[in-house]
Formats: C-alpha cells, sequence, structure tokens
C-alpha cells in the first residue's frame, strides 16, 4: 500500500467524526437553546403582537424593568470597582491568605443562589443578627432594594474579577514599573497603563456580570418579598404571571429578558468585529495561547 | 445654598400641602397563592370606597406565595399592614413573635375568616377514571396530584380532608384513616410545593387523573384553562376550609395605617366584598349572598377542623411537623 492510498483511508473515517462531531453539536445547540429560546417568542406573540404590548405596558410590568434596570445599574459598577481592585491585589501583591482570597472570591460560584439570599435574611431580617439594631433606625434592607442589590451582588461578585486575574498575570507588571520609573504617578499609570491592557477583558466581565445581574432568580427571590410593582424584578415577574394563568404576559416579560441577554451578545460581537484587531493583545485566552506556543 | 434651602422649603410645603388635600395611603396585604384574583377585585372596590368616605387615596399592594413561607417573611420583617393566609396556623405563627394579639381569631366574626372554601376533585372532561368519590382516589391506575403538605397551605387542607374523610367511615379508626392516607400517597406522582403550582402541573403539563384542591382554585381553573377541558367532582365528605385575616399590629402601628387597615378586614364581611367573593368562587359567609350563588357551590357534608382535630396546633404537630405522620408516611414508600 503506497503512502497516498493510506491517508485516503484515514481521512474517510475521519471526515466522518467531522461531521458526525458537528451535527451532533448542532443537535445540541438546537435543541437545548434555539428551541427553548423560539419558544419564550412563539408563547409572547402567541395572541397576536397587540397583547404582547398590552402585556408589556402594564404598570407592574414596567415597574419590574425599572427594578431589574436599577439593581443592574447599583450592583454592576460596585462589582466593576471591586473586581478591578481584587484582580490588582490577586496579581501585583505578594500577601499571606491570598489563596483565601481567591477562594472567597468564587464562593458565589459554589454557593446556591438560594442560601446566598437566605444568609441575608438571617443577618437583616427582623430575627436576623442586625434585624433589631436596623430595626430601630428605620433602615430597610431585607423586602426592599437594598437587599435586592446586595443578593445581586453577591451572585455576581466574580464575574469581573474572575475574568481579570488570568489576564493581569499573564500580563505581568512590566509596562506598569517602567510608567513609575519613567515618572507617572500611580493614577496616571492606572488609567493609561493598565486600564488600556485590560479594557476588553474589563468589558467582558461587565458584560457577564450585567446578564447574571438582569437574570437573578434564586437569590432575589428570597430576599424580595414579591410586593408587586414594588420589590419585584422582571424575572419574579415572569413567576407570578406564570402562576397567574397569564402564560402571555408571563412570556411576554420573559421575551424582553431574552432580547436583553441577546442585546448582551450582540454588543459582545459587534465589538469583537469593530475592534477585532485590537482584541488579541488584551484577551487572556489569546494571552494564554500565545504564552503557550 | 440659599438656593437650596428655598428648594427643600418649597418641597416640603408641596409635601405638607398635599396632606391637607389628600393623603396617599399604602396598605401592604400578605396573602397566600390563589387569593390573586379575589383581592385584585376586592383592592379595587375598597380604594373606591374609602375614597368617596375620607377623600384619600389608598393603594393596597400585595404579596402572593405559599402561606407558611408568607408567614415567615412576615415574622423575617415583611412589613404587612394585614395577613390573608391560607390557615390559622401560619397567623398563629406571626402571632406568636408578638406582631398580633394572640386572640387575633375572636377580633372579627366567623373565626375570622370572611369567606370559606372546601375541597374538591378535578378531574379531565368526561370523567375518564371514573372518580367520584374518595375511595375512588385509591383504585389501580389512578394518578392523584396534590402539593406538599410541609410548605403548602391548601395541601395540608387536603391531607386533613382525606384523613377526616377515613376516620368518618362506619367503623373508621385512626389506624384505617392512616392506611387510606398513605395509600393516597403512594398515588401521587408529584408533589409540588404551592397548590397554584399543583394546579399547572395537573392542567397545563396533563399530570394525573385527578386533583386534589382548594373549590376556589378549582373553579378558577375551570374557567381560566377553559374550553371544558375539566370537571369539578365534590366528595360525599370533605372539610370547611377557614381562611383568616388579620390586620399585624405592630407594622400598623409603626405605619401608622390601623385605622384603614382595620375598615379593610372589616370591609370583606361587606355585603359588596361578600359579592366579590362569591364571584371569585370563594363561599360567602353570608347566608344572603350564599343564597344568591348557591348553584355555584353544591351542598356538601362538611367537617371543621375544629371538630376532627382539635385546633390547628394539634393537626400540625401531629401530621406535619418535622418527623410527624406525614414524613413517616413518605419514608415508609
Amino acid at each position: 500500500m503506497n503512502a497516498h492510498a493510506r491517508t485516503r483511508a484515514i481521512a474517510w473515517p475521519r471526515r466522518l467524526v467531522h461531521v458526525a462531531l458537528i451535527a451532533l453539536a448542532l443537535v445540541f445547540l438546537v435543541m437545548f437553546l434555539v428551541l427553548p429560546l423560539a419558544t419564550v417568542f412563539v408563547e409572547a406573540f402567541d395572541q397576536g403582537v397587540k397583547p404582547y404590548l398590552a402585556a408589556i405596558v402594564q404598570p407592574e410590568a414596567l415597574s419590574a424593568i425599572r427594578l431589574t434596570l436599577l439593581v443592574a445599574v447599583i450592583a454592576v459598577p460596585l462589582n466593576l470597582v471591586f473586581g478591578v481592585a481584587a484582580a490588582w491585589a490577586m496579581t501585583r501583591f505578594a500577601f499571606r491568605g491570598k489563596a483565601l482570597l481567591g477562594a472567597i472570591i468564587d464562593l458565589p460560584f459554589s454557593v446556591s443562589p438560594v442560601v446566598s439570599g437566605l444568609v441575608y435574611v438571617l443577618l437583616f431580617g427582623a430575627q436576623g443578627w442586625f434585624g433589631p439594631w436596623l430595626d430601630q433606625h428605620g433602615i430597610k434592607i431585607i423586602f426592599a432594594v437594598p437587599g435586592l442589590v446586595l443578593a445581586t451582588m453577591f451572585v455576581t461578585l466574580p464575574f469581573v474579577a474572575r475574568e481579570l486575574i488570568p489576564l493581569m498575570q499573564a500580563q505581568g507588571s512590566e509596562e506598569e514599573e517602567a510608567a513609575r520609573v519613567l515618572g507617572a504617578s500611580a493614577w496616571q499609570m492606572f488609567f493609561r497603563v493598565t486600564l488600556p491592557n485590560i479594557r476588553w477583558a474589563l468589558l467582558y466581565g461587565v458584560l457577564l456580570c450585567n446578564a447574571r445581574a438582569m437574570g437573578e432568580f434564586g437569590a432575589v427571590s428570597v430576599v424580595s418579598g414579591h410586593i408587586r410593582g414594588l420589590t419585584t424584578t422582571m424575572p419574579l415577574e415572569v413567576e407570578m404571571r406564570y402562576n397567574e394563568y397569564d402564560y402571555v404576559g408571563a412570556f411576554a416579560v420573559a421575551s424582553l429578558l431574552a432580547l436583553l441577554a441577546l442585546l448582551t451578545l450582540a454588543v459582545k460581537t459587534l465589538l469583537e468585529w469593530r475592534y477585532g484587531d485590537e482584541i488579541p493583545r488584551t484577551r487572556p485566552v489569546d494571552t494564554r495561547k500565545r504564552h503557550g506556543t | 445654598m440659599k438656593k437650596i434651602i428655598l428648594r427643600l422649603l418649597a418641597a416640603l410645603g408641596v409635601a405638607c400641602g398635599g396632606v391637607v388635600f389628600a393623603k396617599d395611603v399604602s396598605l401592604l396585604n400578605v396573602s397566600y397563592d390563589p387569593t390573586r384574583e379575589l383581592y385584585r377585585d376586592i383592592n379595587t372596590a375598597f380604594a373606591a370606597q374609602w375614597k368617596s368616605q375620607h377623600g384619600d387615596n389608598v393603594t393596597i399592594q400585595m404579596s402572593h406565595g405559599g402561606s407558611g413561607k408568607q408567614a415567615r417573611s412576615v415574622v423575617e420583617g415583611l412589613p404587612a399592614d394585614v395577613v390573608t393566609l391560607a390557615l390559622a396556623y401560619d397567623i398563629d405563627a406571626i402571632a406568636e413573635r408578638g406582631l398580633l394579639a394572640k386572640d387575633w381569631q375572636k377580633r372579627l366574626p366567623d373565626n375570622a375568616s370572611p369567606y370559606t372554601s372546601t375541597i374538591v376533585f378535578l378531574v379531565r372532561k368526561g370523567n375518564p377514571k371514573g372518580i367520584k368519590d374518595w375511595p375512588d382516589l385509591v383504585r389501580s391506575g389512578v394518578k392523584v396530584i396534590t402539593p406538599n403538605p410541609k410548605s403548602s397551605g391548601g395541601a395540608r387542607w387536603n391531607f386533613l380532608a382525606a384523613w377526616g374523610y377515613a376516620l368518618k367511615q362506619p367503623g373508621g379508626n385512626e389506624d384505617k384513616a392512616k392506611a387510606y392516607v398513605s395509600e393516597l400517597f403512594k398515588h401521587v406522582p408529584v408533589l409540588d410545593t404551592g397548590a397554584r403550582g399543583a394546579t399547572n402541573t395537573f392542567a397545563q403539563r396533563g399530570i394525573g387523573d385527578v386533583l386534589i384542591a382548594w373549590e376556589n382554585e378549582a373553579l378558577l381553573a375551570q374557567r381560566q384553562l377553559g374550553n371544558n377541558a375539566f370537571e369539578i367532582v365534590v366528595p360525599s365528605i370533605t372539610i370547611l376550609a377557614e381562611p383568616p385575616v388579620a390586620v399585624v399590629d405592630s407594622n400598623a402601628d409603626k405605619h401608622g395605617t390601623r385605622d384603614i387597615a382595620q375598615a379593610y378586614v372589616q370591609f370583606l364581611y361587606s355585603p359588596q366584598a361578600q359579592e366579590i367573593a362569591a364571584k371569585n368562587f370563594y363561599r360567602p359567609r353570608s347566608a344572603d349572598m350564599a343564597a344568591r350563588y348557591a348553584s355555584q357551590f353544591p351542598a356538601t357534608h362538611t367537617f371543621t377542623i375544629q371538630e376532627v382535630f382539635g385546633d390547628w396546633h394539634q393537626a400540625q404537630a401531629k401530621f406535619f411537623k418535622d418527623g410527624a405522620l406525614f414524613d413517616q408516611l413518605v419514608e415508609g414508600e
């Protein structure tokens, strides 16, 4: 058997494996992502466009949308600041308990959101540790907006830091040291050297953080108290409407959530496409590849 | 600086001026799952009445969920002015924490339950399994849907109704009741956490042959999910469910809403509210209204929780506490 024939003999099963794998991936994608997503929109428009729009402009739905955005607008910037600070500490300094800090940052990934919600109830609820003190001073946390923000911050805490740490580790601190040696102040160094270097990873982290913040159900459900029009976010509103036999309404609000997610995806893709040539330098995945080869 | 102070004064003036003309009052009613539609109508009627009598705008906010969970939330600080829950035990739990007087159930007529309901069966159109009474639920091949009594108030009523039926049969005793209920739960494929979840499981997802449910929930499902897809079967004997209401004293006092909260729970006994209750498939207490809606609520033999079980505390301790009879039944399977 000559060499040419041998490669052809190998090529056939290989192509078969190729096709089979791609088909499998496609079937999975369609079954578990595309179909459910399509169902949301099909159900939402089940009775036409008018009922769909009517369901969305109801005051409860509007207040749920407002609250969801408000919670995200507070929680995401705070987590951005925390994420950058944590990543900075983890990658630029050596200190005792660093491994512990890393583990704590990951904690929200491993703890069930329901448990994290309950923790806040146990801390700030009327029977909780700080409950009586808060009550005396008229401060409301649980069953009010602060509780929703806290619970959301807890579950979205790791997103920014986890996106930044590998990148900043790979980049090292040479450029920053050079900036300092050349006379830059600490803030100048941060804004002119560090931030431009991490901006793509930061953006990815923020987008993911935001998507999760808007979609969070479990933790928020525990601390919300489900007061209609007051402490109900969009995911809770979806559940409520489903429970009220208002299927069009439930799926209409769900479709808005899905649209927000698709919008996030679109923004990400657009940025990748527009600034594609810059991204490789500042994306953790690609830096890892660079170091690997 | 001067400007800011002036502006603040102006804002204060506007705020005070508002108080003189018409107050905006808000009230939080923490309720259980199936009352969503009922209180939507009640709240509209009450707000209109209050506005015409006092000139104030009242907004009633609602929170719905499993009865036990809602009581827990009020204990944890959910600022309910009024609670309207599925069973007295849950309001007792709030009273135990000192949020309202322990004798709350005596402060309003009829055990503080302005409306009642019973436990009935919802079956699929044409009643293909021929369900007529409690014994039919434990025939082989019949699948029963009922929520989990550990988390759902409605499910506890279901459980007690089944127990009471078995107990009241000729020659019935505790052992026979236990055997019947144990057999019944062997026919339950899904235990949802709440009454509405169980209805959705039965009606939307098409699981099971019969749903044990509140009468109001069954009638509502029949109307909402319509097209004559379901039929209601009223068993020969069932329990009289009395969902109670109460003003949460300490919260109402803190918010300065005691008067309006009191007026709100009393309004539930008014002819107008009794009619709204009947229209939302709750059995009205007023004999007048009950007579007018008699065709909607077939007569049936009912027993109360006091007659068969003493009171909710005894029932809770005997059946639903951790490690009590229900846990034993489920583990025994």
